[in-house]
């Protein structure tokens, strides 16, 4: 292992217990920067469960959570910064973060990691636009001084507001929605609203983007449409991608690297074409155990 | 194929009938259950005992009333509703779409110049009593309904005791006024940030609960402040209340009948109209100031987080929004206001006592809201002037007496009134008055979001 792998985040050791259950295991992987990597599993296998412990959501019980902005040189002073107590290191060149000892919405604002869910949650009552404005909320904050400089109308916010409107209409382009910018998110077919969350994650600016079955419940025309924004995202702001998905098209198609998941232990880690050919993860796919793979593969016919 | 369908809605009209006869027959026997010993029986005091009276008579006219408003709900106001509600979609009227855009600079144009309409209308003696038990009152309501519209109808946290910061504010300004002898244009910006502070310190704890429970631990504490206002009797004088609370003046000159009085430095005849007035446009301004005050808001991010809050709370955490402080500025910014309007109160009335502050003040500002439909300024302040300004008309129906005899009183009937009015308008707009919502920004063009759509908060 070296030490200036150019990861952006590090997942040691993580484990989570709920009660007696141990939902994810000593469950260890990196996630590359400016790629994207997939987690996937059979159903329950705590995938979701790794989500949320990343953002902030669930207090991991055991483990690391590390994510780095800038220089890889900075991994170096990942131990000192976990021996300390503190929660981040800011230097000029970059910053590290210990996501396990940080609330969730500060995860977002301050690590800049976003996230969509698996049941959508946009905001159903409030428009397109205002789903991205509100997304923008931290640095609208600052730019309407805590409210005061806002209420009292001051120019250097009307510039902001403009701004923020600008981008909320760049992303709407991208995503094919700008002629429903001013409808109700919650009137949105499906697959719209889909691609409104990750448009609404990528507005909080991100380092790292959390897709949670981004694909899920789309046609196979919606699903291409989401692997060119992902790819497009990658592609132009750098942002690295970490998702979760059954859609093996989707998965396939668009991931640098997948990392397996069964009952909260990792069982595979690599590249999709490794990952295809593994037999423990056909295995638990199949559900049945690694010596009778070769059996069930024949009579499925694979 | 014509005739079969004739026949299927002959017979599903013929159901529909036995239907509603039958609603209407189980709403008679409920009503019957219900009304028996509280209007069938009189207990009444002769003498030495207690005799008790029967009024089958009254019994069976409430009960046959119920019955014939279930037959005509279902009968005709419910398929009404129901085509009404499949009609929402079709594009507002023209008139309605000028109405939206004129009601509202008509509105403030009116209320300002209200008092010389009622001086027109009933004379410089007779106007004090519209001014002041309907302008005034109403205005206080209003500018308290616009407050807990951030709490409840914004940030979606349902607060069942907002009337304690109108107490803290009402107190804060009759002890420190009587106390330190300041003044209230100093008094009124410090009772609301008592008020707040107050609503911050309240928020803390509080804000970790959702729902039901944020509820009943917010009503507990409208309780707890007027309880501690109270025992607290070296302080507040308990039951007996704070009299004699020096009362606003005019840039330092009082409204009296002295020489140096407000009468008498500009020359008039002295009547205590000049004050009410003076009073009248205060409480404008400060409801004025509110609605201003939130429609700002609103454009604004921490305005778009409150109403974030209210659609979906753990979507906001995911976007970085702090969600403990978003809800505690709204509480601050909600108590904020009904400090200002207690204070006003206070000096309005020259006498407080906990007897102003109970939950049933909470509970009307409340239903303010609500009938107003939740998050609509308009909206709350129509319920305003329907809920207070009702009561007060209640007052003025001396015509009723000659219907229903002498000793009728038409006041007595105001809670009834009142259920009247709840029950009908959740019937017809169960989301309010003015359900819809208004976006707070928009690209090509602002369209109103149905109230479908729009979440009631749970927390």
């Amino acid at each position: 292992m070296t030490e200036l792998r150019d990861s952006v985040l590090r997942v040691e050791h993580l484990t989570m217990r709920f009660g007696g259950l141990v939902a994810v295991d000593d469950l260890s992987f990196d996630v590359a920067r400016g790629g994207i990597t997939a987690l996937i599993g059979p159903n329950g296998a705590g995938k979701t469960t790794v989500f949320n412990c990343i953002t902030g959501f669930y207090n991991a019980s055991e483990g690391r959570l590390a994510l780095l902005h800038g220089d890889p040189l900075l991994w170096n002073s990942l131990d000192a910064l976990t021996a300390g107590g503190s929660r981040s290191l800011r230097q000029a060149n970059g910053a590290l973060f210990l996501l396990e000892r940080m609330p969730d919405y500060l995860v977002t604002q301050q690590a800049r990691v976003a996230r969509t869910f698996q049941n959508i949650r946009l905001f159903p009552g409030m428009t397109v636009l205002e789903n991205l404005m509100v997304a923008q909320h931290n640095a609208l904050m600052l730019a309407s001084g805590f409210t005061f400089l806002g209420l009292v109308g001051f120019p250097s916010y009307a510039r902001a507001e403009r701004a923020a409107i600008e981008k909320a209409r760049s992303w709407l382009d991208r995503i094919g929605l700008t002629a429903r910018a001013d409808d109700p998110a919650g009137d949105l077919p499906y697959g719209a609203q889909r691609r409104l969350e990750v448009a609404r994650a990528m507005c909080t600016d991100p380092v790292l983007l959390c897709l949670d079955e981004p694909a899920a419940g789309l046609n196979p025309h919606e699903s291409a449409e989401l692997n060119a924004l992902l790819l497009d995202i990658r592609e132009v702001h750098g942002t690295s991608i970490l998702l979760i998905e059954h859609d093996m098209s989707v998965v396939m198609e668009i991931s640098d690297r997948i990392v397996v998941l069964d009952y909260g232990v990792k069982i595979a880690d690599g590249t999709p074409e490794e990952v295809r050919n593994d037999p423990s993860v056909i295995a638990a796919y199949l559900g049945v155990h690694d010596e009778e793979v070769e059996k069930v593969e024949a009579e499925v016919g694979l | 194929m014509s005739k079969k369908s004739e026949v299927v809605t002959a017979q599903s009209e013929r159901t529909d009938v036995a239907h509603a006869l039958r609603d209407a027959g189980l709403a008679a026997l409920l009503a019957f259950a219900l009304f028996l010993p509280l209007i069938g029986f009189w207990a009444r005091n002769v003498g030495e005992g207690l005799l008790l009276v029967t009024r089958w008579d009254a019994l069976a006219i409430v009960v046959l009333i119920v019955a014939g408003g279930r037959l005509f709900y279902s009968l005709v106001a419910q398929p009404w509703l129901k085509r009404q509600r499949a009609r929402r979609t079709e594009i507002a009227p023209p008139w309605r779409t000028a109405l939206a855009k004129w009601f509202i600079p008509f509105a403030i144009g009116f209320v300002i110049v209200y008092p010389l309409v009622a001086i027109a209308g009933a004379g410089m003696r007779g106007s004090i009593k519209w001014v002041d038990n309907f302008g005034i009152q109403i205005l206080i309501y209003v500018m308290l309904g616009f407050g807990l519209n951030i709490v409840v109808g914004l940030a979606g946290l349902l607060d069942l005791g907002y009337v304690a910061f109108y107490a803290v504010g009402a107190y804060s300004y009759a002890l420190l006024a009587k106390t330190f002898g300041l003044t209230f244009w100093i008094l009124l910006p410090l009772a609301g940030v008592l008020a707040s502070f107050w609503g911050i310190l309240l928020g803390f704890p509080v804000l970790r609960l959702r729902g039901d429970y944020l509820a009943i631990v917010t009503l507990a504490f409208g309780e707890i402040i007027r309880i501690v206002i109270v025992n607290w009797v070296d302080l507040t004088n308990g039951y007996a209340g704070i009299t004699s609370i020096p009362r606003p003046t005019f840039f330092g000159i009082p409204f009296n009948a002295d020489d140096n009085g407000f009468a008498a430095v500009f020359g008039l005849e002295f009547t205590p109209l000049h004050r009410t007035i003076f009073l009248y446009y205060i409480i404008l301004a400060l409801a004025l100031l509110t609605a201003w005050v939130t429609v700002r808001l609103r454009r604004l991010p921490v305005g778009r987080a409150w109403e974030a809050l209210r659609e979906d709370e753990i979507a906001c955490r995911s976007l970085g929004i702090n969600t403990t402080n978003t809800k505690l500025t709204a509480f601050a910014m909600g108590a904020m206001f009904a400090g200002f309007a207690g204070s006003f109160f206070a000096a309005r009335q020259g006498f407080i006592s906990p007897e102003s502050f109970t939950f049933i003040e909470s509970a009307t500002i409340l239903s303010i809201v609500v009938l107003g439909g939740m998050g609509s300024q308009v909206g709350v302040a129509i319920a305003a002037i329907v809920m207070i300004g009702g009561t007060e008309i209640m007052r003025e129906l001396d015509f009723l007496k000659q219907i229903f005899g002498a000793d009728f009183d038409p006041t007595k009937y105001r809670m009834l009134l009142f259920g009247f009015c709840m029950v009908l308008i959740m019937v017809w707009r169960p989301r309010g008055l003015i359900a819809t919502r208004t976006p707070s920004v928009f690209l090509k063009e602002r369209k109103t979001i149905s109230a479908e759509l729009v979440k009631e908060g749970h927390g």
